[in-house]
């Protein structure tokens, strides 16, 4: 595989115009190869959750080059980016984001209905990932009869279920207690290291960022760090 | 896929059920008070017709005085008398010519009476009338000019009087006439506004004058049309007849009037559509004051669904299906409203039909129109609520509280 999975080129995103614009990024360099667990971190404002929504395919550049697996996709329609979340890419968000009054298989099952696939074959799969997960035998629990961790672990498999080839993890563990975090970290890290899946997650605990094999910092819309981690949690 | 999307609708529908049945409600008022409507005009303008041809075919009928409700020439034009009767029965254009007379007397049999209408006729009343003798004999040619005490009952006055008891043969009592019945109508049921037909005795027309009425007036004279004549030539005819008999100067108005029935019958029909219509049309806007409803219901929806719609757009849900899936949920709750609405209107009209007496006839093209129109009600005011999921911002989406 000679193009990187994932290239940011000279990004750009701004908001506003004339006095009032503000530049959310400015210029922002990001190469990240398939395999990669890469964190990103930055104060509150830095850009990193603006990056990540680009790279998430939530949002468009203002300028620059985006490119996904050697293909330009900063220049997609609404539809297309849907198209390319649905087929490549799985989220995780802090606030776990499943549907209330929803059984856990449900939630796990939403992105392959959106796929196409039958029911026999969606059930199948999401009790694949919830397994996966460490979740087995409570497939039929909704969010609320389920812990925070758990919660979160839902979400995981959501983001799994679609066979992404990354996961956008935007603070996992900013709603867990400690103990929890590093549950879930630890999950997260046997993905990458176990499937290969490449993983970049935005956090803002220098304990959870050492879980990745990278680490990038964001200040006032550039990248100002990118080095490698330690290998190992402290 | 749009299986999918419906078997959501009917699970978010399903996990608030209090506020789906709220949502729709005015829906279902709105259609069950079209199809009531509808249906009840239907059954109504139907025992119209029944009663038309219960008549008797080309029915005229024969009123001294002029039609108007005001003050005319009724107070000072003659009445009737049983000449007039006679004078008609030699128009070859009418086939039968009944004079009547009517009075409300109590009827007594043994301990039972029944008060009840007394018309006094003869025995052309029958064909005119439309009615046929259930047992026993009508009057004779010979019985109609006699002023004999004897009586044909209706439906009503048997089971009133006399029950279990065979009614042929007995004497009953009216005022200080003694009279044999000898014969029984059939049935005819309800009339048109509700009244019973069958609550009445038949008398000979003289027995009626000298003994009841104590004078030589007739009421009215119904005469049928002959078969190969028409209405407007025997309307005609009686015309002429009635103003030579009274000798009513060229120029100048008459003082008597014909009514054609099946005219009447016709009129009484348009009225009757034009307050079908009327009814039906403030139903229609309780139907569009309906749809509102789930508009208004929809956006809310879509307003605390804004972080499931976030949702679904992450995991990717492009925005015409998001669009779709509320549209659905409008369409699914609004045809679920017409299909509650069509049961509660049908039921309505089952009653109102038993309590006016009409018969009960929904109509399938009614009941598919309705849901048709509760489905549109869906799509239409879905739309709008539909649209504004479809372009939410899926980053806005998810960061809403």
């Amino acid at each position: 595989m000679s193009a990187p999975l994932i290239e940011l080129r000279g990004i750009t995103r701004t908001y506003g115009s004339g006095e009032a614009l503000v530049r959310a990024l400015d210029g922002v360099d990001l190469r990240v190869e398939q395999g990669e667990f890469v964190a990103i971190m930055g104060a509150s404002g830095s850009g990193k959750s603006t990056a990540m929504n680009i790279i998430g395919c939530l949002d468009r550049p203002s300028a620059g080059h985006y490119l996904f697996n050697g293909v330009e996709v900063g220049t997609l329609d609404q539809d297309q980016r849907a198209l390319l979340r649905r087929h490549y890419l799985g989220f995780v968000f802090q606030g776990y984001n499943l549907l209330a009054r929803t059984t856990a298989l449900e939630n796990v099952e939403l992105p392959l209905i959106y796929k196409g696939q039958g029911k026999a074959e969606r059930i199948a799969r999401a009790r694949e990932v919830l397994a996966r997960v460490g979740l087995e035998g409570r497939e039929h629990h909704t969010p609320s009869q389920l812990s925070g961790g758990q919660q979160q672990r839902v979400a995981i498999a959501r983001a799994l279920a679609g066979d992404p080839m990354v996961v956008l993890a935007d603070e996992p563990t900013g709603n867990l207690d400690t103990k929890r975090s590093l549950e879930i970290m630890e999950l997260i890290q046997r993905l990458n290291r176990e499937a290969g899946l490449t993983i970049i997650m935005v956090t803002h605990e220098e304990d959870m960022a050492a879980f990745a094999s990278r680490l990038v910092v964001f200040t006032d819309g550039r990248v100002v760090r990118d080095t490698a981690a330690r290998r190992e949690p402290a | 896929m749009l299986w999918e999307t419906v078997r959501l609708a009917l699970t978010a529908i399903r996990r608030n059920v209090l506020r789906s049945f709220l949502t729709v409600l005015g829906v279902v008022i709105g259609v069950a008070a079209v199809i009531a409507m509808l249906t009840i005009g239907q059954g109504s303008s139907e025992q119209v017709s029944a009663d038309v041809s219960a008549l008797g075919a080309n029915v005229l009928v024969l009123r001294s005085g002029t039609s108007g409700m005001g003050p005319g020439a009724r107070d000072t034009a003659p009445a009737l008398k049983l000449s007039d009767y006679q004078a008609l029965q030699d128009l070859g254009s009418l086939s039968a010519v009944a004079p009547t007379v009517s009075t409300a007397q109590t009827a007594v049999y043994g301990n039972a009476n029944r008060t009840t209408s007394i018309i006094g006729t003869t025995s052309d009343y029958l064909a005119v009338g439309g009615w046929e003798i259930a047992r026993g004999r009508g009057f004779t040619r010979a019985e109609d000019r006699s002023g004999a005490n004897l009586c044909i009952i209706g439906e009503t006055v048997r089971t009133a009087l006399f029950g279990a008891t065979d009614p042929i043969g007995e004497k009953i009592r009216v005022k200080s006439i003694s009279c044999e019945v000898i014969g029984l109508l059939s049935a005819k049921g309800a009339g048109s506004f509700g009244q019973d037909q069958d609550d009445l005795i038949l008398m000979p027309i003289r027995t009626v004058q000298r003994r009841l009425l104590g004078d030589q007036d007739v009421a009215s004279i119904s005469v049928q049309v002959a078969r190969n004549v028409s209405v407007s030539r025997a309307t005609s005819d009686i015309e002429g007849l009635m103003r030579d008999r009274r000798r009513i100067a060229i120029g100048e108005e008459d003082d008597f009037s014909v009514f054609d029935m099946r005219e009447l019958a016709s009129m009484l029909n348009s009225v009757n559509a034009v307050l079908t219509g009327l009814l039906s049309s403030v139903a229609a806007v309780s139907l569009l004051v309906g749809g509102i409803g789930i508009m208004n219901i929809m956006l809310v929806s879509v307003t605390e669904r804004t972080r499931e719609i976030g949702i679904r757009l992450a995991v990717g849900a492009q925005a015409r299906q998001v669009l779709m899936q509320f549209l659905v949920e409008a369409v699914v709750l609004s045809v679920l409203g017409g299909v509650i609405g069509i049961l509660c209107g049908l039921a309505l009209a089952y009653v109102g039909a038993q309590i006016m007496a009409i018969p009960f006839s929904p109509s399938l093209g009614v009941i598919a129109l309705a849901f048709g129109f509760s489905a549109l009600v869906g799509m239409v005011f879905g739309y709008f609520p539909a649209r504004a999921a479809a372009r939410l911002d899926p980053i806005e989406a998810l960061r809403y509280q």
